[in-house]
């Protein structure tokens, strides 16, 4: 996946540098040249070799995890209780903590990220579109325990002290927004997150909206659309691939782990409330894992583990299935 | 200027580096082999919260034994409870004791040998008190983390401390999140004096926290303790003196207001000293004696009585016996409390008994 801003007016095949790597493959392997040979089967050792990985980094993280799988079984994924003095464990807090603070975190993300995407493409001059993406690249450039950190000591204290309480006081008669609000919790993790999701998610729209064709655009405004209408169009193009930007922004923040073990509060527990700690997959695992005593207690985590590397498994599948839909339906052939 | 294809530009520096690196680690190597057997390498693993007093006892004790080199991994307590019991290591660091099921599994009889002492202080921000040192007994500290004590005006609290300014406000309650010696210090001492405390939560490294936030490290919870009003926090005496936070005054055994300092955590150890069992394993909190801080804790070695490496068992005994000894002076630099008089008996006994093939290594 082209992960990169590339300046607008300059198109770039779709699907990006990679993708078809592998259909090269059937041209002009003559016999005479051992070379070509070597160099095919070394590439394909290097490919089997990820593969190999992912498949070891599965199995042996299944059987490190027996002993809670025989213990509590399918009830681990939906048991909220997770108490290690009494080895008891489940992981449903955890879950719902991820899922929670990453949807929170897409809801921020978003419409910002298609903001900028529409901006770079549609609308920014070159000399605009230079800056503004070298900035939001620079954002994905920061590593997630600075981000941690300033949400500790600037974010949390800022909507602490100002954010939350006006919401609080516009809407504290609905439930999510009410209870004791000190800025550590489901909220600050989503808003942190979305900071960090906005690169990626703004990358890959770009490189949909780029690969939309340009007899579209030049359809529409021949009609007589204006650029508000000729982005809706564009935008309707390039929809299924919006969606696959949007999921890999999700299963990025499904897996951060630092900066939102820095903010979320760290408590599992579901409530509905927003302002109020929660916690992670991954941000048990990096807390809990080190201090893990106990067999059971270790193969606890180790499933928690199981189950994030499922989540985002899905989910990236899901996204490279829908990119790859744009980019072969609306994208130029390569075929 | 000479053309290069550019693929050349990029192999040129990166295999200068590599031979730079070969370079450096051959010299090592060599170094290693010119010294013959005599070169020792400790490896060890564990508790975080000795770390610095280890690190700066290892390169102290370096300039003494140029020929021993420590390697100490300070991954926690937990992690070096494991590596010990799989015999990765020479030695391990724990805060912790080991329980009867762990020394039971590991493949020899392993040595508990209390190196140095610390405190938990309870820390805590109320703007309306400043910086008023409040008194604490156990039994509110457990109200509060059990969340039966929700308001800084509770009257247990106000009882403890006529004349401070305290408010009406809820208690932002923080604990550790990540697995911690402290928090299993903190935990055994609330379920010393809290019935309810042992029944519904009970000691460990990390434990399900009935009330409040959890934040990461002991700079978690003092960033977290220093910028939430009304909160309270648990941290080791060394974050609370560094980051200027105040600490209460605990209501020890002896129903004495204890100031938690070297000096106090150092009596507790004393007055517990008569009750320490034969294999060293004992939890000091809420230990008897007038000026004992009760939330004091050992912090351990735990080495193995059989040294299957004479020369490292030797150089290990050496160590272990300076670190108890002279090391001890060093302590209090780093707001480490030195052991008493009587638990270095105790040691001594114990390092004594180490031995290699049958035969004791300590020499004197």
């Amino acid at each position: 996946m082209a992960s990169s801003i590339t300046p607008p007016n300059t198109f770039e095949p779709a699907g990006g540098p990679g993708t078809m790597s592998i259909g090269a493959r059937s041209r002009g392997l003559s016999a005479s040249r051992i070379g070509d040979g070597i160099f095919k089967y070394a590439t394909l050792l290097f490919a089997l070799g990820i593969a190999a990985l992912v498949v070891i980094i599965i199995v042996s993280m299944a059987q490190n995890s027996t002993l809670s799988v025989a213990r509590f079984g399918w009830s681990f994924l939906t048991k909220t209780n997770w108490d290690p003095v009494h080895e008891q464990f489940g992981a449903g807090a955890f879950v719902y903590g991820t899922v929670v603070s990453s949807i929170l975190a897409l809801i921020f993300a978003v419409p910002v990220s298609i903001g900028i995407a529409v901006f770079l493409v549609e609308q920014a001059p070159r000399r605009l579109s230079y800056p503004t993406s070298f900035l939001v690249q620079l954002l994905a450039a920061i590593p997630s325990v600075v981000y941690g950190m300033w949400a500790v000591f600037v974010l949390a204290p800022l909507l602490r002290t100002y954010i939350y309480p006006a919401i609080q006081k516009a809407f504290g008669f609905l439930p999510i927004f009410q209870g004791p609000a000190n800025g550590l919790g489901l909220m600050t993790a989503g808003l942190i997150l979305a900071i960090m999701i906005v690169p990626i998610v703004t990358a890959v729209s770009t490189d949909v909206l780029r690969a939309v064709s340009n007899s579209l655009r030049e359809a529409a405004y021949a009609m007589g659309a204006t650029k508000w209408e000729v982005t809706k169009v564009v935008l309707g193009a390039a929809r299924s691939g919006i969606s696959g930007a949007v999921i890999l922004g999700l299963g990025r923040a499904i897996g951060e782990t630092m900066a939102v073990t820095m903010v979320i509060g760290n408590r599992p527990e579901i409530s509905e409330k927003l302002f109020g700690p929660s916690y992670t997959i991954s941000a048990a695992i990096a807390n809990e894992f080190t201090e893990a005593t106990s067999e059971l207690y270790r193969h606890s985590l180790v499933e928690l583990g199981l189950i994030l590397f499922l989540i985002t498994f899905v989910i990236n599948m899901l996204a490279r299935l829908l990119v790859w839909t744009v980019t072969r339906g609306e994208g130029r052939s390569h075929h | 200027m000479l053309k290069m294809p550019s693929a050349f530009r990029l192999v040129i520096p990166v295999v200068l580096l590599l031979c730079a690196g070969l370079a450096i680690s051959g010299c090592d190597n060599a170094s290693t082999n010119n010294s013959g057997s005599s070169e020792v390498r400790l490896q060890g693993a564990g508790a975080t919260f000795p770390n610095p007093l280890y690190q700066k006892w290892f390169s102290e004790y370096n300039k003494t034994h140029p020929n021993l080199k420590f390697d100490y991994q300070s991954i926690g307590s937990g992690g070096g409870i494991k590596q010990i019991s799989s015999n990765t290591v020479d030695f391990a660091g724990s805060d912790a004791t080991l329980t009867d099921q762990q020394l039971k599994e590991a493949p020899g009889e392993l040595l508990h040998i209390p190196s140095v002492m610390g405190a938990v202080v309870m820390t805590y921000n109320i703007p309306t008190a400043g910086n008023a040192t409040l008194k604490f007994s156990g039994d509110t500290i457990a109200g509060i983390y059990l969340g039966n004590i929700k308001k800084w005006n509770d009257p247990k609290i106000a009882a403890d401390n006529p004349g401070v300014k305290l408010p009406a406000d809820d208690i932002t309650v923080v604990s550790r999140s990540d697995g911690s010696g402290t928090t299993f210090v903190f935990t055994d001492y609330l379920s010393k004096v809290s019935p309810e405390w042992k029944d519904k939560v009970g000691t460990g490294t990390s434990v399900k926290w009935p009330v409040g936030v959890s934040a990461k490290g002991s700079e978690g919870v003092t960033g977290q303790v220093k910028q939430s009003p009304n909160s309270i926090g648990y941290v080791e005496l060394i974050y609370a003196e560094q980051n200027k936070l105040p600490y209460a005054d605990v209501k020890n055994a002896a129903g004495q207001f204890v100031k938690p300092s070297m000096q106090t955590v150092t009596n507790a150890a004393a007055g517990a000293a008569s009750t320490i069992p034969a294999d060293l394993r004992v939890s000091i909190t809420d230990a008897p004696g007038q000026d004992a801080y009760p939330i004091s804790t050992f912090t351990y070695f735990l080495v193995y009585k059989d040294q299957k490496d004479k020369d490292k068992g030797k150089a290990l005994v050496d160590f272990l016996w300076w670190a108890t000894h002279d090391g001890q002076k060093m302590a209090t630099d780093l707001i480490y409390a030195p052991l008493p008089a009587e638990v270095v008996q105790k040691d001594e006994e114990k390092i004594k008994s180490i031995t290699s093939s049958g035969s004791p290594l300590y020499k004197g």
